[in-house]
Order: structure tokens, then sequence, then C-alpha cells
């Protein structure tokens, strides 16, 4: 079983939600991440930042605007 | 209407902006604004704060289209790209210290982050140690971003909050529209509600239909490009991220080859219009203004753009320049040509220790 680290950045501002991904990533070097976002601006940001770090993201989008991203490496 | 979106959102979004603001800045200041200043967010928040009475410096109050358009314009953008998203309860109060204190610093140099790039642009030198603070500044504030600083989650709220600063923004408007209407008193000065300048760089300014039509498209551009003068030095540090950073370049580049075409190109120390040459406080005013502007999460032009997407947070932080800007000008904290005002650096020093304070102490509340 891989771990899965789960980054909860619904709610905060920038740079937040893409700072506390890329430390996540960092730790974790290989594997899934999740986070969880519920601003458009968050979302850019947070699969622009991972996209840039060679990870493949999947977003699956909430009918009230939040979103998962999944990100695996 | 997607493929605006989709270029918009790419790293060629805040390019565009950038060229846009760049371009359009220097043609205000040809078509009537004050010199070197096109687009200055703090400048016209002043003036619309003395427009109102909150300061009466008579020589800076005017109630600027620019502002109204930018707020409008990221409204009508945030609707057209399904992104109004009315939200807040993020620290409202600490948004809106902050927002004063930014206030304080920019006035100390006499422009924000957007008038600093703007006044290089335009030849200005001092801008230079405006540019240098204001890089200190956002440093010092990433280091509290990397230390665990936080104003906490916003909440999704009513549509109505959202609302607001549209609507405030629709009513200076209209106050903009039927100020010449109101009196004087027997003596014939101004009797207020409204005040307007007819002298000074609050006298200054474009036809309200040519300022208007400029803000609101640059409000609808940078709401969805996300332009943010300070995002950008902080995003290219903190995430090794230029996107943003690529959009202040291209403003600073289009601004320089506009004036050299317009003849707005004035290079030294010297005589710039609103500006004074105190390397010192030039550059202490910026820092301030710089880690006050990182501690709210963006440059004053991005919390109008987040205001018209209906985020309340920002939008308390727009008041708290309202109110910085009534109290420096009030208290003679600003500065003016001939130099800083009596009150500027001791408020510079203050709120350096106020936001080193907030900085070391706002952390996510554990639930």
């Amino acid at each position: 079983m891989t771990e899965v680290i789960t980054v909860d950045a619904r709610g905060l501002s920038c740079p937040q939600p893409a700072m506390m991904t890329r430390q996540a990533l960092q730790k974790l070097g290989k594997g899934t991440v999740e986070v969880l976002v519920d601003s458009p601006t968050a979302k850019e940001n947070v699969t622009r930042l991972a996209k840039n770090a060679g990870w493949t993201v999947t977003v699956e989008d909430s009918p009230d605007g939040s979103a998962r991203i999944v990100l695996r490496k | 209407m997607s493929v605006i979106s989709r270029f918009l959102s790419s790293r060629w979004g805040p390019v565009l902006t950038g060229v846009v603001i760049g371009v359009l800045a220097p043609l205000l200041v040809f078509w009537g604004n004050p010199g070197n200043m096109g687009v200055c967010v703090v400048c016209f928040t002043r003036d619309i704060a003395g427009a109102l009475g909150l300061h009466r410096a008579g020589v800076v109050q005017y109630i600027r289209p620019e502002i109204i358009g930018f707020v409008l314009g990221a409204m009508v953008s945030a609707f057209a790209f399904k992104e109004f998203r009315p939200r807040t309860g993020s620290s409202p109060l600490v948004r809106f210290l902050v927002g004063m204190f930014a206030v304080f610093g920019a006035l100390v140099f006499l422009g924000c982050p957007w008038r600093a790039y703007l006044r290089l642009a335009g030849g200005d030198w001092n801008a230079v140690f405006g540019i240098l603070g204001l890089i200190v500044g956002i440093g010092i504030g990433i280091v509290f971003l990397r230390t665990g600083y936080s104003l906490g989650r916003s909440r999704p709220a009513p549509k109505a909050l959202g609302w607001v600063m549209p609507v405030i923004m629709v009513i200076l408007l209209v106050l903009l529209l039927v100020a010449p209407q109101f009196g004087r008193d027997a003596e014939g000065n101004p009797a207020g509600p409204i005040f307007f300048s007819t002298s000074g760089p609050g006298s200054q300014h474009a036809p309200i239909i040519v300022s208007l039509v400029v803000g609101l498209f640059i409000g609808f551009l940078a709401q969805r490009s996300r332009f943010c003068t300070v995002g950008a030095v902080r995003d290219a540090v903190l995430l090794r991220d230029g996107r943003l950073l690529y959009g202040v370049l291209a403003l600073i580049v289009a601004a320089f080859i506009t004036n050299l075409i317009l003849g707005q190109f004035h290079p030294g120390f010297e005589k710039q219009p609103v500006a004074h040459t105190n390397m010192l406080w030039n550059f202490a005013g910026m820092v301030l203004a710089g880690l006050a502007f990182t501690l709210a999460g963006g440059c004053p032009g991005r919390q109008l753009f987040l205001a018209g997407e209906g985020d309340g947070d920002a939008a308390m932080f727009v008041c708290g320049m309202l109110t910085g800007a009534g109290i420096a000008h009030t208290y003679n904290m600003a500065s003016s040509p001939s130099g800083p005002g009596i009150y500027g650096p001791m408020i510079v020093i203050a709120g350096l220790i106020i936001c080193i304070i907030i900085g070391l102490t706002m952390r996510e509340a554990k639930t």
C-alpha cells in the first residue's frame, strides 16, 4: 500500500495552497498526493506547480466550485 | 469565451495584462492623469478618500473612475467565467489593519507597486529604491509564510456579501457624476459631501469615460489572469514560478516604450512628478508596503479584483486602505514632493513593528 498524503487547502488564500502542495510533493518524492481546494485560482496554481514538478494531475470538479486534485508520480 | 479564458489562465495571461496596463497607463497620463500616475491603486484610493472628505488635503481629492472600473471589470469577468464566489472569514480585522499599514508605507514612497514600476518606466530613478524596498518587504513576508504564517480559512458567504463592494463602486460612480451639483458655502469653499481638487494631482485626470473604460478592461483581464505585482516577486522566490513576474516585466517594458513614443520618458532623480528624492524613506516606506501586501496575499490591485469576485476579506483590505489614506493625509504621514511628512518615518517604523508582530503571531487556529 503506497502512502497517500491529503492536503486540505480549502479556504486558504495565495500562496498557501501551492506552498502546502509543494511541501507535500517534496516530502513524498513519489506516490499519491490528494489536494482539496475551493477556488479556481488555487486549482490552477496547484495544477501548474505539480505539472512543472513532473507529477501527473487528475482534477475532479465538484458542482459547488471546489475540486479534488490527485497528483501521482 | 472559453478560448479567452484558456488564454488568460495560461502563462501568457499575465503578460497580456501587463502589456495592456503598460500601454494604457502612460496613455492615461497623456490624456490628463498626473505624471507617472496613469494607474496607482494607492494614490487613487487616497484621492477617493479625499473626495469623500476622509482627509482634507485639497490637492488630492477626486473619485477615480479607474478604481471603480477595476472592481466592476473584475466582477463582470468573474461572472463570465463562473468565478463569482462570495466568501469571507479569513481574519478580516487583520486584513483591515495591514491594508492601512500598506497605504502608510506606500504614501511615504508616493506610490503602490504598480506606480513604482510605472515611475521606473518613466525614468524616475527614485523608484529604484522603492522597488528594492518592495522586494525586501516581500522577502520578510516570505520568511513568515515559510514559518507558518496564515490568516486562516475563508468560508462561503451569502451572495449579498459579494455584492457589497461592487454596489459601493456603483454608488461612487453616481457620486462622481453628480458631484458638480453639490454646493459651496457663503465664502465659496466646497461644502461637501464630495470634494474635488481644483489644483494639484487631484485636479489632473483623463475624461471620466476614458478612465472608466480603461479600468473596466484592466479589471476584466486581471481577474482571470490573476495579475499581481506582489505575487510576482513572491511566487518567483517562494515557488520558483515566474508566471506573474513575466506580467510585471511586460508592464515595465510596455510602459517604457509607450513613454518613449509619447515623449514622457524623462530620466533622472530631481523634479520627477509627484515624487521626492529621499532614498532612505523611499526604500523604507516600500519595505512596509511590501510586507503588508505579502501578509494580505496580494498587491492593492489584486485586492480590488478579488473584491470584485466576491471576496469579503479583500474588500476589508480595501476598506483599510481607504481609512489609512484618510489618516495618512490628516496626520502628516504622507510624503509630498518636498520629502517625507513629519510623522512619515515614525509611522513606517511603527507599522513595521506591528506587521512583524502580525507575521509572528497569526497562525491557523486548530479546531
